[in-house]
């Protein structure tokens, strides 16, 4: 094996890791932050227990996602060396700005949100986790607009033989940027509240503590009928964004090989690479494609075959993922709803399946998620940066294979032991549920 | 003038992520010799449970400044030091989630191994974090082919020195961390061992800055403006207070002097190298500088921008949170279901 493939797995690897634990943040701390506004508002002790009891499980998560991160930071240097020096100038500031701007905050308020129960006004706990919540999202943020550039490079000029930024204004807002941010936040809400829902779930079945847990679903379904319909909203739009900025993802998306004018869209598709066709095609949607990739039923879809085959993104990771991602986040939209009306009919208790759905609902907003990432990273390739740097030219030229395998196998070895240590956790702490009504208060 | 700018600020980043974790790193060693009992080590762990994490997002900062200003020196200093850093990191996410991990199981054993894991993964950064900062003092083998140092090559004296050194300077200025923040017997043993490592850390100091003449050429910005000398002699002289305060029993006081000294020896060094970031050893022409591994102009003065208005920020809210949390940790506080505790 050779260093770009290590690398590349390295990265992959790290960065799926990584991204088991974020989303949940980013979407579990709206929600505490919600349920313990409302203890602030309505003064009731039920909200400050669920507060507690979900804030608990926030933060098992939260610190895999905060050390895992440092890895990621640290690995452009480390492996991606040759593509550190020819972007950092535009690529640098953004995490730059992350750090100083948001990880900051969302890293000194939880520590003040944590232990400072007894030392806060009920009222500076509360902006406490509102400030975490901001911070993290706005960490997102940042770290998708640097993202963005990967995919879509804008506001620069090569010089020197390295990119140099002209303006930052157009590197922060292009629409490239913006979408995938909103899509990425969304979908993390999807989670958040899919977690509270399924955990809710879990209790309910039990009996345990209904009152509290029917309060908590509630919160949650509200706040996936919201997510939901906005992941798939942005997401429409991202993936119309992608076709305009990246037509070779696109086509891998969709597995079309030939260009077309008001092209159809198949529901059942067997692509066959190797081919450069698709061996089944079936059930079309007229100008379905045309109308989703470009918002015109006329519009021209360009295909795989029309692009050099060593400018072609790996068709097959890249179809599979997305038709898998966009089918699960249908299902999230009748779910969410479904959870709505249940919850407010007050009927969840008699619905046993609907619960027992909900409870091995939880795995499949992760695997959208992964599966989004894997359509956006592997769907980019060859390049690192699209059109303008190859995946192959970026890596270290002074880091060996060696160092390559010792380090893959020893993140391998520690994210393997932590990931099961804390899922366990976390399933632990979930299945206990919130503490008992006479010590309310009790420490975490 | 913007390239210098960075480098200091460069610099100054190290500095105080070293100040800030470096206690982290410091009561982390320490806490299997001053907590004899579970109470005791979750007290040293909840004096560090409000603040390590937003100390250790400033090494993300003093990267991602790296990234940002010096792209090619974040792109050498990583790549070259691959081995080390790896170690690093995989000793920050142990250690990371050591502090979540150990109380969360309630068992003698589970405690006692994230107990061992928290002490072995605060000693292996601090050690490593000083060999790769005494490597870079002393310049790293590279030239127009490239590097030429092993992971061996980086274990030579002066880097082991400088190891030895921050260890030393993090075990006193944690000891002088729980002085302050733990109470009962933890405090007292931790005030027993900053008087005596102190003498240790003077010897090894004074070391270090002999032999950074003979390893180095840190000195010749010294010699060529000798204002510049106020920087160590700071070091000195705060690192002598230390023991002043001590022997008067001000540990507040002692603490402050050891994060003046921390920051002071990180600026003797610093001082020294500019404009390099990272000199190489065998041809000067390839030493990385302020100049040649900068980003452009546009960048530094957009990250200046974002820097000189939230740095400022970002210390006041953390110096509040130091003082919203600023009460000694008691036994009681650990047993008490109403303090929040790991």
């Amino acid at each position: 094996m050779d260093a770009v493939l290590l690398s590349r797995i390295q990265f992959a690897m790290t960065a799926l890791f990584h991204f088991i634990f974020v989303p949940l943040t980013l979407g579990l701390v709206i929600l505490v932050a919600i349920m313990e506004t409302l203890y602030v508002v309505k003064n009731d002790e039920i909200y400050l227990r669920m507060t507690k009891f979900f804030g608990k499980l926030f933060l098992i998560n939260f610190a895999l996602g905060l050390v895992t991160g440092l890895t990621l930071e640290f690995q452009f240097g480390m492996n991606w060396a040759r593509y550190s020096k020819f972007v950092g100038d535009i690529f640098g500031p953004p995490l730059a700005i992350e750090a100083t701007v948001a990880f900051f905050l969302e890293s000194t308020f939880l520590g003040v949100w944590i232990f400072g129960w007894k030392k806060l006004s009920k009222k500076m706990h509360v902006i406490s986790i509102w400030l975490v919540a901001f911070g993290t999202n706005i960490s997102a943020l940042w770290i998708l607009i640097a993202n963005a550039w990967m995919q879509h490079p804008v506001g620069y000029v090569i010089k020197n033989g390295k990119a140099e930024i002209v303006n930052f204004l157009t590197v922060a807002t292009q629409p490239f940027a913006i979408l995938e941010f909103v899509h990425t936040i969304t979908a993390a809400y999807v989670l958040g509240a899919f977690f509270v829902m399924g955990v809710s779930a879990y209790h309910l079945l039990k009996k345990n503590e209904t009152e509290l847990f029917k309060k908590a679903f509630s919160i949650a379904a509200k706040f996936a009928v919201f997510a939901s319909l906005a992941v798939f909203i942005t997401g429409d739009l991202h993936a119309a964004e992608v076709a305009k900025t990246q037509p070779t993802k696109l086509a891998a998306m969709e597995s079309v090989w030939e260009t077309q004018k008001a092209a159809p869209m198949y529901l059942f598709v067997v692509p066959d690479p190797k081919h450069e066709k698709n061996s089944v095609e079936l059930l079309g949607i007229p100008k379905m494609l045309s109308i989703l990739a470009y918002h015109d039923p006329n519009a021209t879809v360009k295909g795989l075959k029309d692009f050099p085959k060593n400018d072609r993104p790996p068709v097959m990771a890249t179809f599979v993922s997305f038709r898998t991602m966009v089918a699960l986040g249908t299902l999230f939209i009748v779910l969410a709803f479904l959870a709505y009306f249940y919850a407010k009919k007050n009927s969840l208790l008699d619905k046993k399946w609907f619960l027992k759905l909900m409870l091995f609902a939880i795995p499949l907003p992760y695997l959208a998620i992964e599966l989004g990432w894997v359509v956006a990273e592997v769907g980019r390739q060859p390049w690192i940066v699209y059109g303008l740097m190859r995946t192959a030219d970026a890596t270290s030229t002074a880091v060996t294979v060696q160092q390559i395998v010792m380090s893959l196998i020893g993140f391998v070895a520690l994210y393997g032991t932590l990931g099961i240590i804390d899922i366990y956790l976390l399933i632990k702490y979930a299945k206990q549920g919130p503490e008992p009504k006479t010590a309310e208060s009790g420490g975490y | 003038m913007l390239n210098t700018i960075w480098f200091a600020i460069w610099g100054l980043l190290w500095a105080v992520y070293f100040m800030l974790d470096g206690f982290d790193f410091g009561a982390g060693i320490l806490h299997p010799f001053v907590a004899k009992n579970d109470t005791e080590r979750r007290m040293v762990i909840n004096t560090l449970g409000p603040v390590w994490d937003g100390n250790e997002v400033w090494l993300v900062t003093a990267g991602g400044v790296t990234f940002a200003a010096f792209p090619t020196t974040y792109a050498y200093m990583f790549s070259y030091l691959y081995t080390p850093l790896f170690f690093i990191l995989f000793s920050l996410i142990l250690r990371g989630v050591s502090f979540e991990f150990r109380g969360k199981i309630h068992s003698q054993s589970w405690a006692k191994f994230w107990d061992f894991i928290i002490f072995v993964f605060s000693f292996v950064p601090a050690l490593l974090f000083g060999v790769a900062f005494g490597n870079i003092f002393e310049g790293l083998p590279m030239d127009a082919a490239g590097y030429h140092g092993t992971l061996f090559s980086l274990l030579n004296p002066y880097g082991l020195l400088t190891g030895v050194l921050f260890v030393l300077l993090f075990i006193e200025h944690g000891a002088l961390w729980l002085s302050i923040k733990a109470s009962g017997n933890v405090a007292e043993r931790s005030k027993a061992i900053a008087s005596k490592i102190w003498i240790l850390l003077l010897i090894v100091a004074v070391l270090f800055l002999v032999y950074t003449k003979f390893a180095t050429s840190l000195y010749d910005n010294y010699f060529s403006n000798p204002v510049w000398f106020i920087v160590p002699a700071l070091a000195v002289a705060s690192l002598l207070s230390i023991r002043f305060f001590i022997k008067t029993s001000s540990y507040v006081k002692a603490f402050f002097a050891s994060c003046l000294t921390i920051l002071s020896i990180v600026f003797t060094g610093i001082v020294g190298l500019y404009p390099n970031l990272i000199p190489s050893s065998i041809d000067k022409a390839y030493s990385l500088t302020a100049f040649n591994s900068a980003s452009g102009p546009y960048t530094l003065k957009l990250m200046l921008i974002v820097a000189v208005i939230f740095v400022p920020i970002v210390i006041a809210y953390q110096i509040w949170t130091y003082k919203v949390f600023s009460k000694p940790i008691t036994e009681e506080d650990i047993h008490d279901k109403e303090v929040e505790s790991y």
